[in-house]
């Protein structure tokens, strides 16, 4: 009974793990400018990582597999966001202009 | 002190990742630990900010509630980008900091660029120039509750 | 069966971030979609583990994951100074 409960709940964190990561793929595809494409990225490296590691560790249970586990999610929790400020802090140095509020409007339109 | 605390953080994590224990591996990985203590102590890096234990406790409190934040705004994003007419309005705003410490500013930084929909672009010590997705996130951010709560959790240190 | 349908999802956007590194524009564009690429193959690495059973494959994973953040600043630095052997911080931009 309480496998079957881990079992779908893992289920469920790995699918939606899944999803975010190709919706993160997805936004890295179709944002229009490097600034706003980030956010896009962050998704997959947030939500996506997280739900699929927190399935993994379901379906692990407690051992040392569970741990290695965390210590990816720490990992990804502390590096991404730093190489993440890295590259906006790199793009706005070399001038790329960040699409603002009346350019960002255009896209939307069909 | 901190060279003993972080000597046993790194033994620890070299332990955890090797799961053997035979007698020749565990005197390698202290071996190891002490080699990279060493580089550390050369280049200085041995003090509060690079072990930053002082925190303490409050540390929980603070990630489930960043956590929280973290997949409320990536389900926003998420949302727009399935959008079909991609309704973003992409602005950028300066917020103040009142965090007293770097650990503190760098933890605010940090997490603003954590939650998908704003990221800092340039960090000084009094304020932080953030890139925002779409303009509630701009409007949520300068609110102010996520630097009090960071303030908070950098403490009295 | 459940890490087959992860693993295909995460190779989806594996896929899609490779597209982003091909058409991008900017060289910023290129360097966050291989950032993009590492976090992916972090994934990929963790589901295989599973797959196939061999739990030493999250091993390569964490290795990768430090291997990705130092290869994003090495390529950025190097984009901005023109060599890797300059200190970053501390120069005349930074004040703090």
């Amino acid at each position: 009974m309480v496998a079957g409960a881990v079992d779908v709940l893992s289920w469920a964190s790995l699918v939606g793990g899944g999803v975010f990561c190709v919706i993160g793929g997805v936004g890295l595809i179709r944002m229009p400018d490097f600034y706003t494409r980030t956010h896009a990225a962050g998704v997959t490296d947030t939500l996506g990582a997280g739900l699929l590691l927190l399935g993994l560790m379901l379906q692990a249970g407690l051992s040392l597999v569970t741990v290695k586990l965390v210590m990816l999610g720490l990992l990804i929790f502390f590096t991404s966001p730093t190489a993440t400020h890295a590259l906006a802090r790199a793009a706005m140095v070399r001038g790329i202009k960040p699409l603002l509020r009346d350019g960002g409007q255009e896209p939307s339109k069909p | 002190m901190y060279a003993l605390s972080s000597f046993l953080v790194l033994f620890g994590f070299w332990l955890l990742l090797s799961g053997y224990f035979t007698p020749f591996l565990v005197s390698m990985g202290a071996a190891a630990a002490i080699a990279v203590v060493a580089l550390a102590h050369r280049m200085n890096v041995v003090d509060h900010e690079g072990h930053p234990v002082h925190l303490g406790w409050r540390v929980i409190g603070y990630w489930s509630w960043l956590g929280k934040e973290i997949a409320k705004s990536a389900w926003d994003v998420s949302k727009i980008i399935v959008n079909p007419r991609l309704p973003i309005s992409p602005m950028l705003v300066r917020v103040k900091t009142t965090q007293k410490t770097t650990v503190g500013v760098v933890t605010y930084a940090n997490s603003i660029t954590l939650t998908p929909g704003t990221i800092s672009v340039e960090v000084s010590n009094e304020e932080i120039l953030v890139h925002a997705l779409t303009r509630s996130s701009a409007k949520a951010l300068l609110e102010g509750e996520m630097d009090r709560r960071v303030t908070h959790f950098e403490g009295a240190s | 069966m459940m890490f087959a349908v992860a693993a295909i999802a995460v190779l989806i956007a594996l896929s899609l971030a490779l597209a982003r590194a091909f058409l991008g524009p900017t060289v910023f564009d290129r360097v966050l979609a291989a950032n993009t690429v590492g976090t992916g193959a972090m994934l990929l690495l963790a589901v295989v583990s599973f797959l196939g059973g061999r739990p030493e494959f999250i091993d390569l994973a964490i290795v990768y994951g430090f291997l990705n953040v130092i290869g994003t600043i090495a390529v950025l630095k190097y984009f901005r100074y023109g060599s890797l052997g300059e200190p970053g911080a501390g120069g005349e931009e930074r004040q703090w």
